[in-house]
């Protein structure tokens, strides 16, 4: 009885602090409703949303799993191909395309869950990477992903063969809802009994387990969730480019996502997002500044290492004293 | 000053001119030049492309002519969705008539398929692809200066006929090294040669060692390199530490750059063959213009894609000019239309499928006692006449062609 109580109010406690979170949410939303109008241009918008849901999905693995994965450009690039093949060979209508590619990543996802999740820290890493180089060179040999080429000129379709996405404005409302779906289910998932448990077993393993709970089962869950994910941001991607290729399912593109989420704030719901916005922004604004891009990208890198650790939305978090 | 004004009010009055006739979009041709400006390709492409397309404006006179030109530059990083990005970005919000360079097969075909939604137009001189002529063609793409068609090709007739007629291939393992592959050996075959071996290797490789033993025991006369990049050059490295070409053999580069043996140095490349469609030293014009480049290039001398943005950009001009227009699709067709002719690569023309016409070179890498001093790497082993240089219209099964 004690007992029950003490956890409805801790469930009380709880969503009185979501509330600078909910607020975050509807500065978010009114940002990409309205950052078209203000002349950011589209499709950088949804490169930015596509990026986003990934190291979202990255950050539930990490941030509350503390599972570092170094190959999640696996699943990023695995259903990137498989929603390019479904929509271009197949001839599938969209919503077909990008279920095509999540249940791909989230096939991928057990098998290497299932391997990977049985060590921790960088026993955990070095197999994701290992499994991911695999998965890339599979990609680079398979005939069907083109090798170098990769799958080109992928037709966008009709949503429910209704609505034509070769409108910018349709396809970028379809990444929109794609891309809060995401996030509200990873929203939910954190803040749910499952999202403590696995808060827990990141902070003491060990005492999970006494506490009678089956590590291991949330971590695989944990893992393909994440998995599925990252493979909804990467067909969804392939859809608004209109092409698959090796960059997706290269090592660099796991690292890349690693320094979004490291850049916008480990363990925080809105840190990836501004992380992924950050990096995005830099890849494609300081295109025009030719060879200073890495450079540019590097000093970055090491002004957010060396000065704000917790990341933009860490920092600003903790300075405000809330959660976000 | 007096002067000044006039030709200024004569500027207007020509620029007032041409908007009267609503042909140029906003007044002014802009030229985006997207390339890698950082990574593997930026020596043989990159910063130099920019300096070679100012040049052709400049030589084109566009501001003596009141025709008002733009280069934009964008580091596309190798990554297609980062070149198709800033392509429908260029398009739609920066205005860009034209983009021309654009290396990296996977980033060429992108940004040819943007180019084709968007209606505009695309000139392709350091990507390597085939397909832009072949199943990928477009009536808004022109290929300019070679393709692997025209280096395997190239090199494999050439070498085949004067005296390699035994072959070992060295081959990356992966769709492109397979395909330089099967076109090199078809046409060594054709000729007359044999093929004594090949051996795949993991792509990228940095460890030669076992894949260039197999190659030295099977005593071919010429081993082919079937891949690119670092792979080409770390072969060529270790080549030569196993005393390959010291031991009679020689290695035939299907794509290999001048900035490659430049890096490679004569001492490691002595002997290499290749096929280019330009080299500096070929004659009077190209001396003289090369010497030009050279100076806003830091001293480095263009490479045969670099050359060829120039010329691109040069006839891409002089179409607009007679045209009056920089409407995408019908600047190429006029482009197609009229014979080209630069300082490059002399008098050519543009195919129906979108592919430039002009003579390919086998060249061989000279030994470090034959150079008489900077850059003077190769000399000529044979020219590929301009009607055997590229796949014939028929074979291509371009769209285009009926």
């Amino acid at each position: 009885m004690a007992n029950a109580q003490s956890a409805m109010v801790g469930t009380r406690a709880a969503r009185a602090d979501l509330r600078p979170q909910w607020i975050a949410f509807g500065l978010m939303l009114a940002f990409f409703l309205v950052a078209p109008a203000t002349g950011l241009y589209a499709v950088f918008l949804m490169k930015v949303m596509c990026f986003a849901l990934f190291a979202c999905a990255f950050n539930l693995l990490i941030g509350y799993g503390g599972l570092l994965s170094f190959g999640h450009a696996m699943f990023f690039g695995l259903a990137s191909y498989a929603s390019a093949h479904a929509a271009k060979v197949w001839g599938v209508t969209p919503e077909l395309a990008i279920l095509a590619g999540t249940a791909a990543a989230t096939f991928l996802g057990v098998l290497v869950g299932l391997l990977a999740i049985r060590r921790q820290g960088i026993y955990f890493a070095m197999i994701t990477l290992a499994l991911a180089q695999m998965i890339y060179f599979f990609c680079v040999q398979a005939p069907f992903t083109g090798g170098e080429d990769g799958i080109q000129a992928v037709p966008r379709g009709r949503l429910f063969g209704l609505i034509d996405l070769s409108n910018v404005w349709a396809m970028y409302a379809t990444v929109m809802v794609v891309f809060f779906g995401g996030f509200l289910l990873i929203f939910r998932v954190i803040h749910s009994p499952f999202g403590q448990v696995l808060k827990a077993i990141r902070e003491n393993e060990q005492r999970a387990i006494s506490l009678g709970y089956d590590t291991d089962r949330y971590k695989l869950l944990a893992f393909v969730l994440s998995a599925g994910l990252s493979g909804l941001a990467g067909a969804t991607k392939a859809l608004v480019f209109q092409l698959a290729s090796l960059t997706d399912v290269h090592w660099t593109m796991s690292g890349e996502v690693v320094l979004m989420t490291l850049v916008g704030g480990l363990g925080t719901v809105f840190g990836p997002v501004v992380g992924a916005f950050v990096i995005v922004a830099m890849a494609n604004y300081l295109a025009q500044l030719g060879a200073w891009v890495t450079v540019v990208q590097g000093a970055i890198f090491v002004i957010c290492v060396l000065t704000f650790r917790r990341g933009i939305i860490g920092e600003l978090g903790h300075w405000l004293r809330k959660p976000l | 000053m007096r002067f000044q004004k006039r030709t200024l009010m004569a500027a207007a009055v020509a620029l007032a001119a041409g908007t009267a006739q609503a042909q140029v979009s906003d007044g002014v041709v802009r030229i985006g030049v997207m390339n890698d400006q950082s990574g593997t390709y930026a020596d043989l492409a990159g910063p130099g492309s920019v300096v070679a397309a100012r040049m052709a404006v400049e030589d084109f006179g566009a501001a003596k002519k009141g025709m008002k030109v733009e280069i934009l530059v964008a580091d596309h990083q190798n990554k297609p969705d980062i070149g198709s990005n800033i392509a429908r970005q260029w398009y739609d919000v920066d205005k860009v008539d034209v983009i021309v360079d654009v290396p990296t097969s996977s980033v060429v075909l992108a940004v040819n398929e943007v180019t084709r939604q968007k209606n505009k137009a695309l000139i392709v001189s350091t990507g390597a692809t085939s397909d832009l002529t072949g199943k990928a063609c477009s009536p808004n793409a022109i290929h300019w200066t070679y393709d692997t068609w025209s280096l395997a090709n190239g090199t494999a007739n050439a070498v085949v006929k004067t005296g390699g007629n035994t072959w070992f291939f060295l081959t990356a393992d992966y769709a492109f090294g397979h395909a330089l592959e099967r076109d090199t050996e078809a046409v060594v075959l054709k000729n007359g040669g044999k093929v004594l071996g090949k051996v795949r290797h993991p792509f990228p490789s940095s460890d030669f060692s076992s894949f260039l033993l197999q190659a030295q025991a099977s005593k071919a006369k010429v081993i082919g390199l079937a891949n690119a990049g670092a792979d080409t050059t770390n072969a060529i490295k270790q080549g030569a530490e196993f005393g390959i070409t010291s031991g009679g053999q020689q290695f035939a580069g299907l794509l290999v750059f001048l900035t490659d043996v430049h890096a490679l140095g004569l001492d490691k490349a002595q002997g290499l063959l290749l096929t280019e469609a330009f080299y500096w030293d070929l004659n009077d014009q190209t001396r003289a213009w090369s010497k030009r480049f050279a100076q806003g290039h830091k001293g480095a001398m263009p490479t045969m894609v670099q050359a060829g943005v120039y010329s691109a950009v040069l006839h891409y001009l002089k179409s607009v000019e007679a045209l009056k227009s920089d409407d995408g699709p019908k600047v190429i067709a006029k482009m197609k239309e009229m014979p080209t002719d630069d300082p490059i690569f002399g008098k050519g023309m543009v195919r129906q499928d979108g592919r430039k016409i002009h003579p390919m070179y086998l060249f061989e890498v000279k030994k470090p006692s034959e150079s008489k001093g900077a850059w003077d790497y190769y000399k000529v082993r044979a020219t590929v006449p301009a009607d055997q240089a590229f796949r014939p219209l028929k074979d291509g099964n371009c769209p285009l062609v009926k």
